[in-house]
């Protein structure tokens, strides 16, 4: 289904300066039973987030009320692990409508991108520069521009470009999806089917 | 142009490419579980479509299914919707359907191989990152997310850019009690998590020729643990020898015509990967992980690396050594074990309960241990008591659960509980992959055993 038009996002963020944070760690199997996508950011980074009681983990970023924002900025290899696209949906029903890293795992990327959260992929030292600046004030500021293709952190209007490709793009500021665009050439692919062997 | 196998079975799927971004790949297998399947077919509800290939989907539940009592009604709540609404979905859409308690039931990426779907130079996606499983036999086979579900039931295809090429090379000889899990456990713990991301891989050496099929399975299953799509490896005979007559596969001429395209299946000489790795075979030790990633394994004899070591994630790392409460520079051997879990789509398979009770025989399962025998499938589960190891296993002390993925991520009842250590055969050992606060020791069916009837990590080369 088309989702909500991504363009130019401006952000305090949320700075999770932690590696390899897998799929069951942004929301661990058992909360995968549901049949709808609807509820998934209240079990996002659930047991990172809430001790066995439920209670709230304290030095957990997402309970530090000093930190709040559009955009979830990830250490490195972001997204490893299950293809469950659960895992985007948590972040995106959570709030977030940016991930910034310096390396996704592919099917997470894949993922994020059909359901329009925009994931930017970013040199190690721009992420550094990034926590950094949110380590001194988190109440910095991120801009990220699709159009342009950049990440700017606005205190010290340090940038970055980033890359995508141009139909993902077209995609994400349009609001389109795969399926619109795979269903308007069904007849092609119906004679593409005959040709295979199976 | 010389092109690699993957090329082959990639090039000869694309639909049309579109300039400067993906291709559109025409996907001839669909595997479908209960899981990540109920948003898609909801789309395609709002839509108003139907499946358009139904002959080329196929469903199974496995995710969330109870390993004990299969026969009852299931209890949780939420899992009965799950299963229902697949049930239900698949009716509808006249996909077949091989729900709980019918004789094809088992993991998904168990019984594609079982019944002749999976195939050479096919294309077979499913939402589960395991699907790397079936490019054992020479198919390109990817997990994708619930949007691509939905992709593929309405149109059969999905929109993804080529992924780079890479080819990792194995030669020599693997030493007694090194098997396909310790090869693959070894690959990863070399290229790390993230080592293969972005690339395809294609498994070639004497290593792979001469592993059974189940082997390659293995190995093709745990491709996507060191980020990779998915891995490959050559179909020969001994992958055509392992068709031939399964339900689902070609018969007559098809077969025929399937085996004059099968054996052109291979990567031309002189084509070109992006990357490319050497190792070698008989440097392989059983292998054991200690953290909380695939990636944080060893050869069972060593010692846990020091953090500052660590390749660029000191920090991380000390995390996860933290998680799972052991120390820079520990020894494995010797450490007290609380469960066992042999299973999954990784070591599932007869060939691993085969291994695991060859070690098992005439010796009992310690006291300490909980053990946990899940078969990936109902014919897996009757094999196991054909061939006489449900005997052997039961004389130990061991018993036999019901199919279903069960331990492997923990969605049904079969929980480690917090704080314990689980040797598993399977392929997660992220925190609370197993359960909330569960400390998961990823291994071979053979160290799994050694484990089992001493209660603690052990060299199964000594049992051997
Ligand atoms: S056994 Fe584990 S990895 Fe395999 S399909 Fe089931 S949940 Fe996925």
């Amino acid at each position: 289904m088309a989702y909500d038009k991504f363009k130019i996002l401006n952000s305090t963020v949320v700075p999770m300066p932690i590696e390899n944070v897998d799929t069951d760690q942004i929301i661990p199997a058992r909360f995968l039973k549901a049949t709808e996508r609807k509820g998934f950011g209240d079990n996002l980074f659930r047991d990172w987030r809430y001790d066995s009681n439920n209670l709230p983990i304290k030095d957990f970023v997402l309970n530090n009320k000093n930190y709040s924002g559009k955009i979830l900025v990830g250490g490195k290899n972001f997204g490893s692990g299950s293809s469950r696209e659960h895992a985007a949906w948590a972040i995106y029903d959570y709030g977030f409508r940016c991930v910034i890293s310096s390396f996704f795992a592919d099917i997470f990327r894949n993922n994020c991108m059909n359901i329009g959260v925009l994931p930017v992929q970013v040199k190690p030292e721009f992420l550094e520069n990034i926590f950094e600046e949110v380590n001194k004030d988190p109440q910095a500021e991120i801009l990220v521009n699709l159009p342009d293709q950049f990440v700017e952190i606005k205190s010290t209007g340090n940038r970055s470009k980033f890359e995508i490709n141009e139909y993902k793009k077209e995609n994400l500021l349009n609001g389109f999806d795969d399926i619109d665009y795979l269903i308007n050439i069904k007849s092609e692919i119906i004679n593409f089917s005959k040709s295979t062997p199976l | 142009m010389k092109k690699t196998l993957f090329d082959k079975v990639w090039d000869s799927h694309v639909v049309r490419s579109l300039k400067n971004g993906p291709d559109v790949l025409f996907i001839d297998r669909h595997m479908v579980h209960e899981v990540t399947s109920p948003v898609a077919f909801l789309g395609l509800k709002k839509r108003n479509i139907k499946v358009l290939f139904p002959e080329r989907t196929f469903a199974t539940a496995d995710h969330n299914t109870p390993t004990i009592d299969q026969h009852l009604p299931v209890k949780d709540k939420l899992s009965h919707n799950q299963l229902q609404a697949l049930e239900k979905n698949s009716k509808d859409h006249q996909i077949p359907f091989w729900g709980l308690g019918h004789e094809k039931n088992g993991i998904v990426h168990v019984i594609g191989p079982e019944y002749g779907i999976t195939l050479p130079g096919a294309t077979i996606v499913c939402g589960d990152s395991h699907t790397s499983t079936h490019g054992a036999f020479g198919s390109i086979a990817f997990g994708i997310g619930t949007s691509e579900v939905e992709m593929v039931l309405s149109t059969q295809c999905i929109m993804q850019t080529k992924p780079k090429k890479m080819r990792i090379n194995i030669n020599g000889s693997l030493s007694i009690g090194v098997t396909p899990k310790d090869v693959a456990l070894y690959i990863i713990s070399k290229m790390t998590t993230s080592g293969a991301t972005g690339h395809f891989v294609e498994y070639s050496g004497n290593i792979f020729t001469q592993m059974s099929m189940e082997g390659r399975m293995t190995v093709c299953n745990l491709s996507i643990e060191m980020g990779a799509r998915g891995g490959m490896i050559a179909p020969d005979e001994k992958t055509f020898n392992y068709i031939k007559g399964r339900e689902f596969a070609p018969k007559g001429k098809n077969w025929v015509d399937a085996m004059k395209f099968w054996k052109t299946l291979s990567t031309d000489k002189g084509a070109e990967f992006d990357k490319e790795f050497y190792f070698d075979g008989s440097e392989i030790e059983p292998m054991i992980t200690y953290g909380t990633n695939p990636g944080m394994g060893m050869g069972i004899s060593g010692g846990i690396p020091l953090c500052n070591d660590s390749n660029g994630g000191g920090e991380s790392f000390r995390k996860s050594l933290n998680y799972m409460k052991y120390s820079e520079g520990d020894h494995m051997i010797g450490k007290k074990i609380d469960y066992v879990f042999l299973g999954s789509c990784t070591n599932g398979r007869i060939e691993d309960f085969r291994a695991f009770s060859k070690i098992v025989k005439g010796r009992k399962k310690s006291d300490n241990v909980t053990a946990w025998l899940v078969p990936g499938s109902h014919k897996v589960e009757k094999a196991i008591k054909d061939e006489g190891i449900l005997e052997i296993l039961n004389d130990a002390g061991f018993e036999l659960r019901e199919p279903g993925c069960s331990a492997c991520l923990a969605m049904n009842d079969d929980k480690i509980p917090p704080g314990k250590y689980a040797v598993s055969t399977s392929n997660r050992n992220f925190e609370g992959r197993q359960g909330p606060g569960s400390r998961t020791i990823l291994a071979s069916p053979l160290v799994a055993a050694a484990a089992a009837v001493t209660g603690k990590i052990s060299d199964p080369r000594k049992f051997l």
